[in-house]
């Protein structure tokens, strides 16, 4: 009773808050709207017991791509307006995707219900196990291949970012600690002998 | 248990030596480059060709006696991932080294590329014997990742950024409707082990089949076939030109070498249904890579036609099934990389006042001005237009005759009607070359493009025709052994 | 099923009050403030100069590339959280396993380091 209230809103504020992500005139409000979709959506997946993935979504979604979003359409030159004068003609052709998926989804889900994998209950561990737990026996000894390609994953997306992001301006000073510490007093202070009366030439 | 994990997990280390070998190197590397700068990006390159030859190496020489589950079975080592990664290494390092060339002589060189190449590499292998859903998609999107850095490599070149974006774009796309298809096939099977989705594959209804279809798609797009093509020319024409030749060669095997898996390891009992999507995307990309390339002006837009064509090919071999097939698919591959890095290696030969030549009219008149490179094209372009003798010709044979031994006679047909239109524009670049009046001189060309575009004709004749029943051969052992 | 919900019991009560004193206060604000507005008191400044200009501006990509590296790093940290809690079951491999992701990225790290992505000019 509670689980299918609690489902229910859920669901409903995170339609209504991605509905309103698409819509909303305010790029800062859409925004706003798509942080709150990701923690409806995290409320869901600890309705489905998935904890950690809930964690993970507001952790990573919400803590740090959504403020990366966010600070996109805070600080980005860009017009948007003008980006969404194409919206209304494109809506005809949206909505046949839209309802092209629609009716696949319902198809999938007719389907679901004959399906003998989708009847049988995961072997689950013993109760009292968290999440994270269960993907910590796993993750790092099962699955050791995907794990060390995830971290190969992100180690390309850090070049890559760097590749295409990083430009070293000319005449910036830097702070270099090692060649601060490291000067002398000879290259510091130059002594001129200055001869009365005839000023440094 | 626990230990008997762990020693088995350790044990199979000793079957991803090729790829343990590039990550390794990529690490040392980037401490390399860190430190050393863009100094060291010579070094850097000439390690990285050496590194992946060896992994090629190492891949040839893996041959179990049946397909070997690693990893818990995250990895498949069988024949046919081998050849794949074999060549797909040997692609990735002669590509590697035009581009280092080319980067070296327009000062334009980084450090990074090798080593993306390289990590571009090594989702390309784990692509090649992913035996897993999950393998499947981490191995493409580490592949697909460094692509998209390096399509947008030269950051400052508004093309340049143009093409990386669009490619990362409708990648992410392509990912999603992967990972949708990947999601409902789990769904439908229990498993994302490919051994265990073939098992419960037959049980799996309209759902799984939904499922595979996605998963197709998402495939076709990185390979690039019509009607997912659309990225294709942009990415290819914007990129700067030696990364469009990586392009065009390695990533191309790994996903027809990964497509072949997923159709004929999982969905192997379900040929009936996935048969018509293959034939589709076959038909659509053999008709509009031939047609569409008539119109075009750019080389390399040309050349991205040209592989949507070609990709037809590898997709109409798939369609026939079985093991045939896929060894087709593989053989015609195997046959088309070297024509196609060949082709890049004389596009990056022609350079005047430091700029890349790009249009159809440059080449004009290219006999009298550079008679050897003209020759050498010359051949890589009957090579890739399907005329015999040439290497070229045989992998066409051997894909159309695998089609027709799957009663295919109208995706035959079609093959070869898209084959006489795409004659159609080879042939008018060799007119171009031969007959119409030079344009302005072109710039010397340095000794690495030469060397690589005569081996690569060397390849397309004599070297692959005398070898051609070796290569047929070997491939059909591989997938014999992979799909019995 | 009724028991894990039960644990979120107090997250649910924190963001009832969350929420209640938020529209209170709105509602408070509304109700109970005095507002009079005329055409001159709503203008962007009722006294000194209109807006010249959009308050939105192209920004420096470094500003990106932090944010970016941020979430890299955050993405690692996520997969530590499941290595933590199953740390103490003992497993000699999965230590070294994390190990081998961690070092991974530590070359990154030291990429970044030396080309100067972390530092502000």
């Amino acid at each position: 009773m509670v689980e299918a209230i609690a489902f229910y809103v859920l669901a409903a504020v995170a339609i209504a808050s991605a509905f309103a992500v698409v819509s909303v005139r305010n790029p800062v409000h859409a925004v706003l709207f798509l942080i709150l979709t990701f923690f409806n959506a995290a409320g869901l997946f600890v309705l489905l017991g998935a904890e950690f993935l809930a964690m993970l979504l507001v952790v990573v979604y919400v803590g740090a791509v959504a403020v990366l979003f966010l600070f996109v359409v805070m600080m980005l030159d860009v017009d948007f307006v003008e980006l969404k004068q194409g919206f209304l003609s494109y809506a005809p052709l949206g909505g046949v995707v839209a309802a092209l998926i629609l009716a696949e989804m319902l198809l999938v889900t007719g389907a679901v219900r004959t399906s003998a994998a989708f009847t049988d209950k995961p072997a689950g561990l013993p109760d009292g196990i968290t999440n994270a737990e269960r993907i910590g026996r796993v993750l790092y000894t099962d699955y050791l291949l995907h794990f060390q390609l995830a971290g190969l994953v992100l180690f390309v997306a850090m070049i890559g970012a760097i590749v295409l992001t990083l430009r070293k301006r000319t005449g910036v000073k830097r702070q270099d600690v090692s060649a601060q510490v490291g000067r002398t007093r000879k290259q510091a202070v130059e002594l001129k002998d200055v001869r009365p009366g005839q000023g440094l030439g | 248990m626990e230990a008997e994990l762990a020693a088995r997990l350790v044990a199979d280390l000793a079957w991803v030596r090729p790829e343990l070998l590039l990550v390794g190197f990529v690490l040392i590397g980037t401490l390399v480059g860190a430190w050393g700068g863009d100094r060291s990006a010579g070094v850097l390159s000439g390690g990285a060709v050496l590194v992946l030859i060896i992994a090629a190496a190492l891949s040839f020489g893996q041959h179990p006696e049946a397909p070997l589950p690693v990893f818990n079975g995250a990895l498949a080592i069988d024949g046919y991932g081998a050849f794949a990664k074999g060549v797909i290494g040997l692609a990735a390092a002669a590509t590697l080294l035009l581009g280092a060339d080319r980067f070296a002589r327009s000062n334009a060189r980084r450090f990074e590329f090798p080593l993306l190449v390289a990590l571009s590499a090594i989702g390309m292998f784990v692509m090649a014997s992913a035996n897993d859903l999950i393998t499947l998609y981490v191995g493409l999107e580490l592949q697909s990742l460094a692509a998209y850095v390096l399509a947008a490599f030269r950051r400052d070149d508004a093309r340049s950024s143009e093409a990386g974006l669009k490619y990362f774009v409708l990648g992410a796309l392509a990912s999603g409707l992967l990972l949708y298809g990947a999601s409902l096939i789990y769904g439908f099977t229990g498993s994302v082990r490919f051994d265990l989705i073939a098992q419960a594959a037959p049980s799996g209804g309209i759902g799984l089949v939904f499922g595979l279809v996605f998963l197709i798609c998402g495939l076709a797009f990185k390979l690039s076939a019509a009607p997912f093509h659309m990225w294709t020319p942009d990415v290819y024409e914007g990129a700067p030109t030696p990364v469009t030749a990586f392009f065009a060669a390695a990533p191309k095997l790994a996903a027809v070498a990964l497509l072949a898996r997923v159709l004929l390891g999982p969905f192997g009992e379900l040929t009936d249904q996935w048969r018509q999507v293959i034939m589709a995307l076959a038909a659509f990309s053999l008709v509009i890579g031939a047609f569409i390339a008539l119109a075009q002006t750019n080389i390399k837009r040309l050349m991205a036609y040209s592989s949507i064509h070609n990709v037809g090919f590898a997709l109409m071999a798939l369609a026939a099934g079985g093991a045939q097939g896929a060894s087709a698919a593989l053989v015609y591959m195997t046959i088309y990389l070297p024509t196609t890095i060949g082709i890049f290696a004389g596009i990056l030969a022609m350079r005047r006042d430091g700029e890349d030549v790009e249009t159809i009219d440059d080449l004009s008149g290219l006999a009298t001005r550079k008679p050897w490179l003209a020759m050498l094209l010359t051949a890589l372009m009957f090579s890739v237009a399907g005329i015999p003798p040439l290497a070229g010709f045989l992998g066409k044979y051997v894909t159309i005759t695998a089609a027709i031994g799957a009663g295919l006679w109208p995706l035959a047909v079609i093959a070869v009607v898209a084959t006489v239109v795409s004659a159609g524009y080879y042939l008018n670049l060799i007119k171009v070359m031969w007959v119409n009046p030079p344009a302005a001189p072109l710039m010397p060309t340095g000794p690495t493009v030469a060397l690589t575009a005569g081996a690569a004709t060397l390849l397309v004749f004599p070297g692959l025709v005398i070898a051609f029943g070796w290569i047929t051969q070997a491939a059909t052992t591989a997938a014999l052994t992979s799909f019995p | 099923m009724q028991g894990l919900l039960v644990e979120y019991l107090p997250i649910v009560v924190f963001l009832v009050i969350a929420a209640a004193m938020g529209a209170g206060f709105m509602i408070a604000a509304g109700v109970f403030a005095p507002s009079s507005p005329d055409k001159e008191k709503v203008s962007a400044y009722e006294c000194g100069f209109n807006a010249f200009d959009d308050a939105r501006m192209k920004f420096d990509v470094k500003f990106y590339l932090v944010s970016i590296l941020f979430i890299i790093f955050d993405l690692e940290v996520a997969f530590l959280f499941p290595w933590a809690i199953t740390l103490d079951q003992g497993s000699l491999f999965a230590f070294w396993s994390m190990m081998a992701f961690l070092g991974v990225l530590t070359v990154g790290f030291i990429y970044e380091w030396k080309k100067g992505a972390l530092e502000w000019e």
